[in-house]
């Protein structure tokens, strides 16, 4: 199926989670995810089922104002 | 009348902080003199922000998050994390979540920007989204403009320290509404901090000489050309205006009156010309 990972096209199985997805991108700590402009907790990455054309976030901490 | 700190915490939330002064981390010369500014200032909290990880051959992460990571934890001061960039409530409560479990922490800056020319509030959904976030749990400081009503809105839904601009963010103009702000100042009773907009330390010293608890500043520290000495600068103003709100000023007066005693002055009505 196709997702997009911040913004970028990415192709993953069809019972792929949202690990499956922060694994492709190689995501490395800190970081925390969103799926639809919906938190997804650390906990539950392993066990959240992607579905076509979702949109995932994958933030990092940046300095801010 | 000089007010020691340790005496005279800032209170939020239930939690006491020796500073009143909070500082941003963004836009400084270098994470160095990041860090010598945040040691000079010892400020109560420094706020920071989430962006995209961007992919990296050697991990999304990349080096800059990660050395801003370490940096924050070899500061050990408390973080401060905002929702800069949200134009939704649904981003800010997102946003917001992320950034409690990246740094373990439930304190949220509550930005939730209505138009990007002025980064002015958005004043209809701000109160809604604090809201929410004070359900779930969020010990939240909200940005907002100075209007009155909104700020007694903010504190009715459960905020228990309001943030008002002194002026759009980055502008170091200084307050550009002294009437409202003193105002608000006399109107709520709940901690009051002055967030963006400030450029100078007079204009910390003067908003904690009007009664505000502490101010919250960034650009007119990271953009100096001496950021440390400025960092300084501003922990100085800020306590100095605290100390004077302590201390009363004078009323002011409509005419000279003099400091010298009058009574006794040499050549007391002899006339000029002999």
């Amino acid at each position: 199926m196709n997702i997009l990972i911040n913004d970028t096209p990415q192709t993953l199985p069809s019972d792929a989670t949202l690990a499956d997805a922060l694994a492709l991108v190689n995501a490395t700590p800190p970081y925390a995810a969103a799926v639809n402009r919906q938190f997804v907790p650390r906990s539950n990455y392993a066990t959240h089922a992607l579905q076509p054309e979702d949109r995932i976030e994958v933030i990092r901490p940046v300095t801010g104002g | 009348m000089t007010t020691n700190p340790s005496n005279d915490p800032l209170v939020l939330y239930g939690q006491s902080f020796q500073s009143r002064l909070l500082l941003g981390t963004a836009r400084y010369p270098s994470p160095d003199v990041l860090e010598a500014a945040v040691k000079r200032a010892r400020p109560a909290m420094l706020t920071a922000s989430l962006r995209r990880q961007t992919a990296t051959p050697n991990g999304a992460g990349g080096s800059d998050g990660n050395g801003f990571w370490e940096l924050l934890r070899r500061l050990d001061v408390p973080v401060l994390p905002n929702t800069a960039g949200c134009h939704s409530v649904q981003e800010v409560i997102a946003t917001a979540q992320m950034a409690r479990e990246l740094f373990g922490t439930p304190w949220i800056k509550l930005e939730l920007i209505g138009d990007d020319y002025t980064l002015q509030p958005d004043t209809l959904n701000l109160v809604d989204a604090a809201s929410q976030l004070i359900r779930d749990g969020f010990q939240v400081l909200p940005y907002c403009t100075e209007d009155l009503v909104l700020c007694q809105r903010l504190v009715d839904v459960g905020c228990q320290a309001v943030m008002p601009w002194a002026a759009p963010i980055g502008t170091g103009r200084g307050p550009v509404n002294p009437y409202a702000l003193q105002v608000l100042r006399e109107r709520l009773s709940v901690p009051l901090l002055v967030d963006a907009g400030l450029g100078l330390p007079s204009h910390a010293c003067q908003v904690m000489e009007w009664g505000y608890d502490g101010v919250l500043l960034n650009t007119a520290v990271a953009l100096a050309q001496d950021p440390v000495a400025m960092a300084g600068a501003f922990a100085d103003a800020v306590q100095a205006g605290r100390s004077a709100r302590h201390a009363g000023a004078m009323a002011a007066q409509e005419s000279a009156q003099p400091s010298t005693p009058v009574l006794g002055t040499p050549f007391w009505h002899h006339a000029a010309s002999q």
